[in-house]
């Protein structure tokens, strides 16, 4: 048996386990529900067009045309009877003159009278919740993924390491295939889910009719996100599993994952918090660890030049060939040292106890 | 029945200590040997390195007279010594995994699986997570992921600690078959009577050399001292006065002695013959225990 098909058959496991495990799928179901919520929720909000009471004819039209639900009544009485009741928003009586009962009914009296023209001269230009929501969920998308993936990979390499039954696999197949087989299949995992929350909600954006030209910007951004998602997350899964073969029992991987754990919050957080500083996030866009959540940022904002996200995506792909080289050798030089926490020292300097 | 395993002056040191001295001995194909040892006398070193989980520092370890590859390990079937499935996974699915790992096609391993757990007797638990079995059961489970590929060495780290009596009389029968049909099985185990009842073929471990190898027979006529018991019909004292007798034990008319070298045991028998009949007058064999006290010290 080839290492390929070997790293196949650990994969196909992996995913089969990941794919019954109910907090997997809850969690997946949560992130959907989320993305539905973020959605759907200010149409539901919404609550349809607002109800006005009109007296006479006089205005019917006008008010019908800008979308509001008309209910002709008798007289001015009849009209602030319905106000005070609540069973409309507005009334309007002859002069015209609006009846509301605290705030000014802003879409009757626009619908009402006569407004100058506005030209639009940057049509495209998003609004300022969308310029920081975007690149938030994104990288939140990262952090959250990377992390709770991260860990699970951690656990998981660490659950054979304790349990012993990597002695039978590695007397069977080659260290690398389970150390391939097992980043290939939350690689993929991961990028599954990834992609069926980005689908629906765009899906979901079109369905509502929000957001409008929010989703023409969000086609590239995310057509970038992607690729620095894939690789990115990469970078880190062979890590996280050597930081698993480093623990010696499960209690262990909170400890053996620790520099981790800081490497995907604190771009995180950097990213965030420096959105507003361009040079800040030039630098962030180009490195590694910050990369997959800052480039994609810089697309969506227009401060990319079109050559940029390449460029970050070959040193990405440089520095992720590096860290699978150095996750393998940890992962080699510790998977089999059994006897408690395995120094990354020792790991290191042994990288093949395997004869 | 030839050499198929040979383990040739392996030594290893964790760190300070060194672990394995020298280690040698043979597996033949179509018998079981028993490797025999006390608590960190070196067993699980030596086997961990025959299943390339761990690198031998010098030594070798041949398949058929050449060094083991990746390719004869997947030959092997391994159990461990301290135990380990993967907890949330049924038996069934397991033992197909393993299966799969040591090159079985998806529906042979199947087939082998659903076989081997009957013959095991845990098919109605196949569809349990491991972790859900009792341990007698998770053993069960074990041999099935030692066995699944029809392995053409069986490796096993104490395969009866933790099994009941019954469950020791099925693994017995099934590693017994598997020798039957050419299987080379080696296996450690501290419970010597069982080795005796069941092992054609002995290695013995003491401070990581290897103290005695070779059948159970041979290794018996080897350690078999000039030791007599006799029994006869009057009181046995008279033997006390025989020269080139060391009387060790007398109950009456039993008693058990050692023999001078040079000394006749025909000759005790005559003299035995002149004072009456003799019921019965035989040479000593050793257990195992006591060759495995005499050649560990």
């Amino acid at each position: 048996m080839t290492t390929f098909e070997a790293a196949k058959l650990v994969a196909g496991r992996e995913i089969r386990v990941k794919l019954r495990d109910k907090a997997f799928l809850f969690g997946t179901v949560l992130l959907l529900f989320f993305t539905a919520l973020g959605v759907f929720l200010p149409m539901l909000l919404d609550g349809g067009p607002d109800k006005v009471a009109v007296v006479g004819a006089t205005h019917v039209a006008a008010l019908e045309q800008a979308g509001l639900d008309v209910q002709v009544v008798a007289d001015r009485a009849a009209a602030e009877q319905l106000v005070r009741d609540e069973e409309v928003s507005a009334a309007v009586v002859d002069g015209p003159v609006v009846l509301a009962l605290e705030d000014a009914p802003q879409d009757v009296v626009s619908a009402l009278s006569v407004e100058p023209p506005v030209e639009f001269l940057d049509p495209d230009a998003l609004n300022e919740a969308a310029r920081f929501l975007v690149p938030f969920v994104l990288s939140f998308l990262f952090f959250l993924t990377t992390l709770t993936f991260g860990v699970q990979i951690a656990q998981s390499v660490t659950e054979e390491k304790q349990t012993r039954i990597v002695e039978i696999l590695v007397s069977s197949v080659p260290v690398r295939a389970l150390l391939i087989g097992k980043v290939a299949a939350m690689t993929l995992l991961a990028f599954g889910q990834l992609a069926l929350l980005v689908t629906f909600g765009v899906i979901g954006m079109r369905v509502a009719d929000v957001g409008g030209p929010l989703i023409d910007a969000l086609i590239p951004t995310i057509g970038w996100f992607l690729p620095f998602f894939v690789i990115g997350f990469l970078m880190l899964a062979t890590l996280w599993a050597a930081v698993g073969a480093l623990a010696a029992r499960l209690e262990d991987v909170n400890a053996t994952s620790a520099p981790l754990q800081f490497m995907v919050m604190i771009p995180f957080f950097l990213v965030l918090s420096l959105q507003e500083n361009p040079f800040a996030m030039t630098v962030l866009s180009y490195v590694p660890f910050s990369a997959p959540i800052a480039m994609p940022a810089r697309v969506f904002s227009g401060e990319a030049a079109a050559w940029e996200p390449y460029l970050a995506l070959v040193i990405l792909l440089a520095t992720t060939a590096l860290t699978l080289l150095a996750g393998a050798r940890i992962y080699q030089g510790s998977l089999l040292r059994t006897n408690g926490r395995t120094s990354f020292a020792t790991a290191w300097r042994n990288p093949t106890p395997v004869g | 029945m030839t050499t198929v395993l040979n383990v040739e002056a392996v030594n290893r040191t964790f760190g300070e200590r060194q672990v394995l001295k020298d280690v040698s001995f043979t597996v033949d194909s179509g018998r079981l040997t028993g490797f025999v040892g006390a608590n960190g006398a070196g067993k699980t070193t030596t086997m961990r390195i025959i299943l390339g989980v761990l690198a031998a520092d010098s030594g070798q370890v041949t398949w058929h007279g050449r060094p083991v590859t990746r390719e004869d390990r997947q030959k092997f079937g391994y159990m461990p010594e301290e135990r380990g499935l993967y907890p949330k996974m049924t038996v069934v699915e397991q033992v197909v995994y393993l299966g799969r790992l040591h090159g079985l096609s998806a529906a042979d391993a199947k087939r082998r699986t659903t076989a081997l757990l009957e013959r095991l007797e845990l098919s109605e638990r196949g569809g349990d997570p491991v972790e859900k079995l009792s341990l007698g059961n998770q053993q069960r489970a074990q041999i099935a992921a030692a066995l699944v590929h029809d392995p053409e060495l069986l490796v096993l780290d104490e395969p009866f600690s933790g099994l009941d009596p019954i469950a020791v009389e099925t693994v017995l029968a099934v590693l017994r078959e598997r020798a039957r049909s050419g299987a080379a099985v080696l296996f450690s185990s501290h419970q010597l009577e069982l080795v005796e009842r069941l092992c054609d073929d002995l290695a013995i471990i003491a401070d990581g050399t290897i103290r005695a190898a070779g059948s159970r027979t041979w290794l018996r006529e080897q350690y078999t001292l000039p030791r007599y018991s006799v029994e006869v019909e009057s009181d046995a004292g008279w033997l006390r006065d025989e020269p080139g007798v060391t009387l060790l034990e007398l109950d009456g008319r039993r008693a058990v002695f050692d023999l001078d070298p040079g000394t006749d045991d025909q000759a005790v028998l005559r003299s035995a013959l002149a004072r009456g009949p003799v019921r019965a007058f035989a040479p000593v064999r050793p257990s195992l225990a006591e060759i495995f006290r005499e050649v560990i010290q």
